[in-house]
C-alpha cells in the first residue's frame, strides 16, 4: 500500500485533485479513515468540512473499512424487473448481513449498486471483481458458498 | 508516430490499407466488452489461440478481438471471413469444433449461419448501425483499425477545409439533437458556447460519460468499443467551438471504457490528433480523462462540473448557462458520449444525407438498450421514429416464456411507462414526451405481466429519493412523501385520496423542483396512474396485486392437484417452510413463509401458485 502522503504528492495541490485523491486512497486502503480524511485537508489547503463534505457526498467512499470481498449486487431497473430483490435477499440470507454491511469477521461486504451497465443479462452481481449474470436465487446461493471456499485473502 | 500534415496523415492511412489486406482467415471475436467478457470471452480466446497453435494455424489466420456488437444474449460471438460465417454463444470447448471443422477440414458446419443471413435475422434486419456497425471491424485498442475504416478523416476534412462556423451550421443543419436525455439542438449549443465571452480565450468541451440512467448501458459499449469515435467528435467540437482542453467523465463503474478510453487518447496523441498543431494545422486541443465517484445527480450538466471542480455535485440555478459560465467559470460545452460519437458522421457524409434519416424534429438513428422481458436483449441501433412495437416485437422478439406485454418504460429513472395501446407510437424526442415519458439516455425496459406498476412507481421513486442531492425543498421532501405514500398503497394500506394526492404533490415538485431531476422524478408515478391506474385501485380497495409482487397482498400455496411431492420445493425452501413427506402432497406454513418465491422458481409442475 501507498503511503498517503505519496499518493497525495502525485497530484497537483488543488482543490480539483480532491475527489481523484480520495479515490485513490479509498482503492489502497478500502476505506478513508479519519487520520487520512484530516492529512488530505491539511496538504491540499481544504477546510477539513469540505473534505469531509465530499467524501460523506459520494457512494464509492467509505467511512469504514470494508471487507476483503465486496458482493455488489445490481438494483438498476433491468435487473429490477428480472427479480433482483430476490437475489439479494438470498444473499443476505447467505452471508447473514443486510445491505451496507461488513461481516463481524471482516472477510465480506455487501453493497447494492445501481446498474453495472450489463443489463441485457440481469440480474447481476459483482463478486470482487468479477460479473455474474442470469442470476436466479437458488443460483445464487450456491455460487456464494463456492465463493466461500474460494476465498482470497 | 507524429503526423505533421494532411499529406503525411494520407499517406499513413494508405499504408495502413495496404498492410491490412490480406488473404488470410480472418477470425473476428467479440471479447472486449463488458458484457462479452462476462460471458466468458477470455476463455473462449484463449482456446482459440491454442487450438490455433495446435493446428500449426497461427500463421494462416488473423484475429481480430473486437469490442460489443450488439445482440448480448447470444454473444459471445465468432465471426468468420471469407467463409463468411457467424457463431453464436461461442465457448471455450465449442470454439475447437469450429477450427477443426472450418479450418482443418475446410468442411461448413452443418446448419451454421452467414453473416448476411445474420444481417438478414430480425435482430439486426431493421436496425441501421451507423455508430455501432464498424465494431466488429475495429480492435478497441487499435487506432490503426479505426484509421482503415476512415477513422479522422472527418477531422482531415474539417481542418483542411473548413471554418469553425461552417462546421457549427453543418451541426445546425443536420438536426442532431443531444443523445444525453435533454434533446437540446447540439448545433446551437456549440454556436452559444463559441459567441459565449471567454477574455481569456479559455473554453472547455466536456464529455458526458456518466451515464447514470440504471438499464442503459449505449454509452459504456461505444466507450469501450470504438472510443476514437467519440476522440474524434471532440476534437472537432473544440475547433468548432474555439476549446484547447476537453474533459471525459466516466462513471466509477465502468473501469473497462476508461481503460479503453485512457489508451485511445495516448494513441491519439503519438499520432498528433491531439496535443499542439494537430496535424500541422494551428489548433491545439488536449483531452482529460476523469472518473466519477457515485452520484447519479452528477450526469446533470452543472453537478458534473461541479465535481470536476472537486465538490460535491450539488446542481445549481440553470439561468446562467454553463455554455457561458460552466466549469471553473469559463464556457464549457457538454455533451453526451453518444452525441459526441455522431459527429464524424455528420462531416464524413454532411447535413443532408444525415437529414434524411428520422424523424422532423429528431434526426439520425438513436441507440437503445432493449432490456427486461424481451427475448433479444441487447444494443440496437435504429432510426429515430420506428415505432416501440417494432424494436419490441421484431426486433426484441416479444417476451419470453408466452408471458403477455404489460409495458415498456423508458427515458430512465425518471421517464414513464407506456401501456400496449401505445405500441404504434414513433419513438422520437418529442412522441414521447406527448406520452408523458421521454427518450432519455435511450434505456428500454420491457414489462410482462408479472410486473406490479405500483410497485415499479415505488422502485423509481425509491431510487430518486436516495440519488437527490437535497439541495431543494420539493424534491428532497415531496419525493420522500410520494415514496411513502407509494408504499403504503403497495402494503395494502392506501386510500382513494390517495391518488390525487399522489398527482396533486407530484405536479407541484415538477413545478418547484431546481433541476431537471427533480423535475421529471414524479414522472414515474404519473405516468403509471395515467395507463394504469386500475391497478392502483385493486391494490386499494381490493388488497389485490395481480401481478404477484406486493407481498404483503398475496400468499403462496401448493395446488394439491399438481403436486407430485417431488420435495424438492421442500429442500430448497431456506426457511423450512414446506412440509409433506416424499410422493405426498406438500404444504406450506404462512406463519413461517417470507415469500421469497424459490419454491415458485423450482418447481417443474406449475403447482406453486401465488393467491391473494
Ligand atoms: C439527474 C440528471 C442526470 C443526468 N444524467 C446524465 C447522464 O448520465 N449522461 C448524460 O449524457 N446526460 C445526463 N443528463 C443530461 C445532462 O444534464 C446534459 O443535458 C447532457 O449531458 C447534455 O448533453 P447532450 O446535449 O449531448 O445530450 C442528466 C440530467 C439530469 C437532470
Ligand atoms: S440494470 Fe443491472 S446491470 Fe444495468
Amino acid at each position: 500500500m501507498k503511503e498517503i502522503g505519496k499518493i497525495i504528492a502525485e497530484f497537483p495541490k488543488s482543490p480539483e485533485s480532491l475527489i481523484p485523491i480520495l479515490q485513490e486512497i479509498q482503492e489502497q486502503y478500502n476505506y478513508l479513515s479519519e487520520e487520512n480524511i484530516k492529512e488530505v485537508s491539511e496538504k491540499l489547503d481544504l477546510p477539513l468540512q469540505h473534505v469531509f463534505s465530499v467524501a460523506t457526498f459520494y457512494n464509492v467512499f467509505s467511512l469504514r473499512p470494508k471487507g476483503r470481498n465486496i458482493v455488489k449486487v445490481c438494483m438498476g431497473s433491468a435487473c429490477h424487473v428480472r427479480g433482483s430483490n430476490r437475489i439479494l435477499e438470498e444473499i443476505e440470507r447467505k452471508l447473514n448481513i443486510k445491505n451496507n454491511e461488513t461481516s463481524a469477521d471482516g472477510r465480506f461486504s455487501l453493497e447494492t449498486v445501481n446498474c453495472l451497465g450489463a443489463c441485457a443479462l440481469g440480474p447481476i452481481m459483482v463478486v470482487n471483481k468479477e460479473f455474474k449474470g442470469h442470476l436466479t436465487p437458488s443460483e445464487v446461493s450456491k455460487l456464494i458458498s463456492q465463493e466461500l471456499i474460494e476465498e482470497k485473502s | 508516430m507524429k503526423l505533421d500534415s494532411f499529406a503525411d496523415f494520407n499517406r499513413e492511412v494508405q499504408k495502413l490499407k495496404l498492410k491490412k489486406q490480406t488473404e488470410k482467415t480472418i477470425i473476428t471475436v467479440s471479447r472486449d466488452s463488458t458484457c462479452c467478457l462476462l460471458k466468458g470471452s477470455m476463455d473462449l480466446s484463449v482456446a482459440l489461440e491454442k487450438e490455433l497453435e495446435n493446428h500449426k494455424l497461427t500463421d494462416k489466420v488473423l484475429i481480430n478481438y473486437s469490442g460489443c456488437l450488439g445482440f448480448c444474449e447470444i454473444e459471445p460471438v465468432v465471426l468468420i471471413e471469407p467463409q463468411n460465417l457467424f457463431f453464436q454463444n461461442v465457448t471455450a470447448q465449442s470454439v475447437q469444433k469450429i477450427v477443426s471443422e472450418i479450418l482443418v477440414d475446410g468442411k461448413i458446419p452443418h446448419g451454421s449461419q452467414t453473416i448476411e443471413k445474420r444481417n438478414e435475422g430480425p435482430f439486426y434486419k431493421k436496425q441501421l448501425r451507423f455508430l455501432t456497425g464498424q465494431n466488429e471491424k475495429i480492435e478497441p485498442g487499435s487506432i490503426d483499425d479505426y484509421l482503415v475504416v476512415g477513422g479522422y478523416s472527418a477531422l482531415v476534412k474539417v481542418l483542411e477545409t473548413m471554418e469553425p462556423r461552417d462546421v457549427i451550421n453543418e451541426i445546425k443543419e443536420s438536426g442532431l439533437r443531444g443523445r444525453g436525455g435533454g434533446g437540446f439542438p447540439t448545433g446551437k449549443k456549440w454556436e452559444s458556447c463559441r459567441n459565449a465571452s471567454a477574455p481569456d480565450g479559455c473554453r472547455y468541451v466536456i464529455c458526458n460519460g456518466d451515464e447514470g440512467d440504471p438499464g442503459a448501458y449505449m454509452d459504456r459499449s461505444l466507450m469501450e468499443s470504438n472510443p476514437h469515435s467519440i476522440l474524434e467528435g471532440m476534437i472537432i467540437g473544440s475547433y468548432a467551438i474555439g476549446a484547447n482542453e476537453g474533459y471525459i467523465f466516466v462513471r466509477a463503474e465502468y473501469p473497462l471504457a476508461v481503460e479503453h478510453m485512457k489508451s485511445a487518447i495516448l494513441q491519439a496523441e503519438n499520432y498528433g490528433f491531439l496535443g499542439s498543431s494537430i496535424l500541422g494545422s494551428d489548433h491545439n486541443f488536449t483531452i482529460h480523462i476523469t472518473m466519477g465517484a457515485g452520484a447519479f445527480v452528477c450526469g446533470e450538466s452543472t453537478a458534473l462540473m461541479a465535481s470536476l471542480e472537486g465538490k460535491a455535485g450539488f446542481p445549481r440555478v440553470k439561468h446562467i448557462h454553463t455554455v457561458e459560465q460552466g466549469f471553473r467559470n469559463k464556457p464549457s460545452n457538454l455533451n453526451n458520449v453518444e452525441t459526441w460519437a455522431n459527429v464524424p458522421y455528420i462531416i464524413s457524409r454532411g447535413a443532408q444525407w444525415y437529414k434524411q434519416i428520422g424523424t422532423a424534429g429528431s434526426r439520425g438513428t438513436k441507440i437503445f438498450s432493449l432490456v427486461g422481458k424481451v427475448k433479444n436483449t441487447g444494443l440496437i441501433e435504429v432510426p429515430m421514429g420506428i415505432t416501440l412495437g417494432e424494436i419490441i416485437f421484431e426486433i426484441g422478439g416479444g417476451i419470453p416464456e408466452n408471458k403477455n406485454f404489460k409495458a415498456v418504460q423508458t427515458g430512465g429513472p425518471s421517464g414513464g411507462c407506456l401501456p400496449e395501446g401505445y405500441l404504434d407510437s414513433p419513438v422520437d424526442f418529442d412522441a414521447l414526451i406527448n406520452l408523458g415519458s421521454m427518450m432519455g439516455s435511450g434505456g428500454m425496459i420491457v414489462m410482462d405481466e408479472d410486473t406490479c406498476m405500483v410497485e415499479i412507481a415505488r422502485f423509481y421513486l425509491n431510487f430518486l429519493v436516495e440519488e437527490s442531492c437535497g439541495k431543494c425543498t420539493p424534491c428532497r421532501e415531496g419525493l420522500w412523501q410520494l415514496l411513502s405514500i407509494l408504499t403504503r398503497i403497495s402494503h395494502g394500506e392506501g386510500n382513494m385520496d390517495d391518488l390525487t394526492t399522489l398527482e396533486e404533490l407530484g405536479e407541484m415538485i415538477k413545478d418547484s423542483s431546481l433541476c431537471a431531476l427533480g423535475k421529471t422524478a414524479p414522472n414515474p408515478v404519473l405516468s403509471t396512474l395515467r395507463y394504469f391506474r386500475e391497478e392502483y385501485i385493486e391494490h386499494i380497495r381490493d388488497r389485490k396485486c395481480r401481478a404477484g409482487v406486493c407481498r404483503d397482498l398475496f400468499r403462496y400455496t401448493i395446488d394439491k392437484e399438481k403436486c407430485t411431492g417431488c420435495s424438492v420445493c421442500r429442500q430448497k425452501c431456506p426457511y423450512k417452510a414446506i412440509s409433506g413427506e416424499k410422493k405426498e402432497h406438500h404444504s406450506i406454513d404462512t406463519e413461517i413463509c417470507v415469500k421469497c418465491g424459490i419454491c415458485f422458481e423450482v418447481c417443474k409442475f406449475n403447482a406453486v401458485r401465488k393467491v391473494s
